[in-house]
């Protein structure tokens, strides 16, 4: 039977309602600013003018991206799957564990244009691993991955800090860090990208990784669209029943994609370890694994949705605190307030706004809308 | 003459583009039965929720029993009189029948008088209708044709002068159905006024006075039911001559392609829902599984098709085994040749947010022919969809659009292209038409006679007995998890009838 709500056009769909719960999610924010007793316009400027007024700005603003873009597209592939992966986070920093084994091992040995496949490869297998137990646990026991990912960022946490503070600390420092690595681990910077658009900029962290990250995110849309295995993925997040009907191994595509999800959440370590500290340190994915949540949410698991959500989350990032250095009364903590506003509203509250706008493409646009039953597979 | 029971005019209801109702006049004369028919999509749900206050017309108005009222929710409906029985019953299943009944009618916050008051109102009811049942019983407890009755005593109970029933007999057995009908010329007889949407045909001429047809909106006729046919009305229904009865000649059946032995399975609370089941299929015959559904007809499917794990027996495919209660493996299965139309194609035979070309391809997209490498071959997969668009007349023909956004009939029709174009030494269809329109039925029965004069042996389960009476060359009846009876395609309607109840051949013999 139809509904009394038309389908929406992709513009909409896609542009629209994110632009309408983004806006919600300032108005609000900018409450929280008047509140805090500073101007909420003067705030606005201050934020988007620190994230994309100065050349380093802009350096910043994409490199906290790129972490985005990995974590992001680590939890659209599994939400494909139909399975939601909370687990980035501890998958990022175990991968950060690859990172830096072969930087350690390799960076007096091979160039760097050697050591970066060799630490793609590593931190991709370390954080694939890392979700191979929680998806077996699922695939063959039922245990919800919701649950067993969470713990697994536990246990990460745990494991760093052991690893930090014995096998891999140097003899005699006083720092949980590994040693920095040597040039030829080091991953060469981006500064002359932003210097070819006519800005000028110190030095900024933004490095070869937002390239890996670009290239990715196409390899992720190859495989989700026009693989066999993709079909396969989403077959199965859409229709779990459909899936058992073609033939598709439950225990084995529920693995693979875990595996493929935490391999993209490992490959985010490459950004802060081989790109900008050159060691690794305690705790240097600091929520970019739950930021990945929120941008996968709002770029609705595409690819083309998640590099705009990571832009966003990174200006938030990088403005927020030159905010909070401009502005006394606003302290970092109000910075976290505003990105959680943001996620409520482009996250959790998606569909918040849905229904009005569209009972207003229903009433007024009749032309070029078709109502469709709102199948129940599209709710994700 | 007394007033009309319900006088709509003039009733125009849009959702978005699509207008639901156009114009719709119809006079319900009081104390009758009023059939309401039409294809699926043809405005009849609509228009009776606008009737009981679920939407709002977009104009046109509404008479009940001569005085205009306008209903804005159900609640409005149930107090000017009209009750309604849902096709999907809104009971709530671990309530007893009492507490279904006395439901949004509690009068007050403490029910322990209301509770007797309420029961002993039910018994008046359950006695001057003759719809007796359990008022202490649970609603998950009792078979679904007393759930039923519990609708229509809940209905009466708020005092329902006018009863709407939305296809009241999908999922009844013949015999309750029979009781239903019996029931329905009772409250006739009591004054009431009855509305009966369906899209059986010969349950309008059976037990109507009145029938409306329906189509795309509109209604296109209203006839008195002595003076019109089932083919007039069919013609009606669907704006052509229809062939209601399949013309096929007789089966020529070869060597046995599918053998099931003593099968036995089992569900997730490891109550059996099938019990010993032996029976064949040999090439170039169709086979029916009569029953009513919940019979354990799903689950034999299931385990065939190998998606059930079966707990023992055997099955053979083209006389090799499948290892049923073990890793039968779904895919394996179809590069056998054993092609499965599942019963629910929503969720089973279709991923309904996919493209019409995705779904094309579901449990064969592993053949070479879709791929290239490790990638989907996209050109030859929407060519391949876009050939059996064209030979299956599936509308709208464009393999881009979202499955979801097809209707029952062409949805179906995907799942059969795919299934049967696969060219399968065997054909399992399960519900082939449940929730197809008349003129994509014709189709599909067609369709799945020429499979059979093709040589393929064709496994066919159904609950509409109509259909396996037309279809099949030999009829098994399953009951509580057996086959109750085998009988040939002349079988009456009665003999099946009383093997689908579970009184097998030994019973009637000693009755």
């Amino acid at each position: 039977m139809a509904t009394p709500y038309a389908k929406l056009p992709a513009w909409a769909d896609y542009g629209l309602i994110p632009l309408i719960n983004l806006t919600v999610a300032f108005l609000v924010s900018g409450l929280v600013v008047l509140l805090a007793g500073e101007n909420p316009v003067k705030a606005a400027g201050i934020l988007v003018s620190g994230a994309f007024g100065s050349g380093s700005g802009i350096g910043y603003t994409l490199f906290y991206a790129t972490n985005f873009i990995f974590t992001g597209l680590s939890v659209a592939v599994a939400f494909h799957c139909g399975l939601f992966n909370i687990g980035g986070e501890g998958q990022a920093y175990i991968g950060g564990l690859g990172v830096a084994l072969v930087c350690l091992a390799f960076d007096t040995v091979f160039p760097w244009w050697l050591n970066f496949p060799l630490a793609i490869l590593a931190s991709a297998a370390l954080g694939g691993a890392w979700a191979f137990i929680p998806a077996i646990l699922q695939a063959r026991r039922g245990s919800h991955i919701v649950i067993t990912t969470i713990m697994f960022n536990f246990i990460a946490a745990s494991v760093m800090v052991y690893l930090l503070v014995g096998a891999l600390k140097p003899l005699g420092s006083m720092a949980p860090q590994t040693r920095t690595f040597e040039a030829a681990a080091h991953l060469p910077k981006l500064d002359w990208l932003i210097t070819m658009f006519g800005f000028k900029l110190r030095s900024t962290p933004l490095n070869l990784s937002f390239v890996l990250a670009l290239v990715v995110s196409f390899l992720v849309w190859l495989l989700i669209w026009r693989t066999k295995l993709g079909y396969e993925i989403r077959t199965q997040g859409f229709s779990p029943r459909a899936s058992r009907y073609a033939g598709i191994s439950e225990t084995r595509i529920i693995v693979i994609t875990m595996m493929i999800s935490g391999a993209l959440a490992g490959m985010m370590a490459l950004n802060p370890v081989m790109g900008d500290q050159h060691r690794l340190q305690l705790d240097f994915v600091t929520g970019a694994g739950f930021v990945g949540i929120a941008v996968a949410l709002m770029g609705r698991s595409h690819p083309a949705g998640i590099i705009p959500a990571s832009i966003l989350f990174g200006m938030l990032y990088q403005g927020g605190a030159e905010l909070a250095f401009e502005m006394p009364n606003i302290s970092r903590d109000m910075i976290v307030i505003i990105q959680g506003l943001v996620i409520l509203f482009a996250g959790a509250l998606e569909n918040l706004f849905r229904p009005a706008v569209q009972a207003f493409f229903g009433s007024v646009l009749h032309e070029d809308v078709r109502a469709a039953p709102i199948a129940s597979g599209e709710s994700h | 003459m007394p007033a009309p029971a319900i006088e709509l005019t003039g009733i125009n209801k849009s959702f978005g583009p699509v207008q639901a109702n156009r114009d719709i006049n119809l006079t319900v004369e009081q104390g009758t039965i009023h059939g309401i028919i039409g294809e699926n999509g043809a405005g009849k749900s609509t228009l009776m929720s606008i009737l009981y206050g679920f939407y709002q017309a977009d104009s046109g108005s509404i008479s009940v029993g001569g005085k205009p009222v306008t209903i804005h929710t159900p609640n409005d409906a149930i107090a000017i009189g009209i009750g309604m029985v849902h096709q999907h019953f809104m009971l709530v299943q671990n309530f007893t029948v009492l507490e279904n009944v006395m439901l949004g009618a509690e009068g007050g916050q403490l029910l322990t008088g209301s509770i007797a008051d309420a029961r002993a109102e039910l018994h008046k009811l359950e006695e001057a209708y003759a719809l007796e049942v359990d008022t202490e019983a649970v609603i998950e407890e009792l078979p679904v044709g007393l759930q039923q009755r519990v609708e229509i005593l809940k209905a009466l109970y708020r005092g329902a002068e006018i009863l709407i029933l939305d296809e009241p007999t999908g999922v009844l057995t013949p015999a309750e159905a029979d009781h239903l009908f019996r029931v329905l010329a009772q409250l006739k007889e009591q004054g009431k006024t009855i509305v009966l949407i369906t899209h059986k045909l010969r349950e309008i001429m059976a037990i109507t006075d009145n029938v409306s047809v329906m189509r795309q909106g509109t209604m296109v006729a209203t006839r008195k039911t002595s003076e019109t046919s089932v083919e007039e009305l069919a013609e009606l229904m669907v704006g052509r001559h229809v062939l209601l009865r399949v013309e096929k000649g007789p089966a020529h059946p070869g060597d046995v392609k599918l053998a099931v032995e003593n099968l036995t399975v089992r569900d997730r609370r490891g109550v059996t829902m099938v019990n010993n089941v032996s029976f064949e299929v040999r090439a170039g015959e169709i086979v029916g599984i009569a029953g009513v559904a919940g019979n354990g007809q799903s689950e034999l499917i299931e385990a065939i098709a190998g998606m059930r794990q079966a707990v023992s027996g055997r099955v053979l495919l083209d006389g090799l085994p499948i290892h049923v209660t073990g890793s039968a493996d779904p895919a394996e299965l179809r590069r056998r040749g054993l092609a499965h139309v599942p019963e629910d194609r929503h969720y089973t035979g279709l991923v309904l947010p996919f493209e019409e070309a995705e779904n094309s391809i579901l449990g064969y997209h592993g053949q070479a022919k879709y791929l290239k490498g490790p990638f989907l071959d996209i050109d030859a997969i929407r060519k391949d969809a876009a050939a059996k668009i064209e030979a299956y007349d599936i509308r709208p023909p464009n393999c881009r659009l979202k499955s979801a956004n097809f209707s029952g009939g062409n949805q179906q029709k995907i799942v059969l292209a795919r299934e049967m174009e696969q060219d399968p030494t065997v054909l399992v269809v399960a519900q082939p038409t449940r929730g197809v329109d008349v003129g994509a039925i014709e189709f599909i029965h067609k369709r799945i006679i020429e499979m059979r004069d093709a040589g393929k042996a064709v496994l066919l389960v159904s609950v509409e007995l109509d259909e396996i009476r037309s279809l099949s060359d030999r009829i098994l009846v399953m009951f509580a998890g057996q086959v109750a009876g085998e009988r040939g395609p002349d079988a009456t309607e009665g003999e099946l009838g009383l093997l689908m109840a579970g009184i097998t051949d030994g019973q009637e013999a000693a009755e």
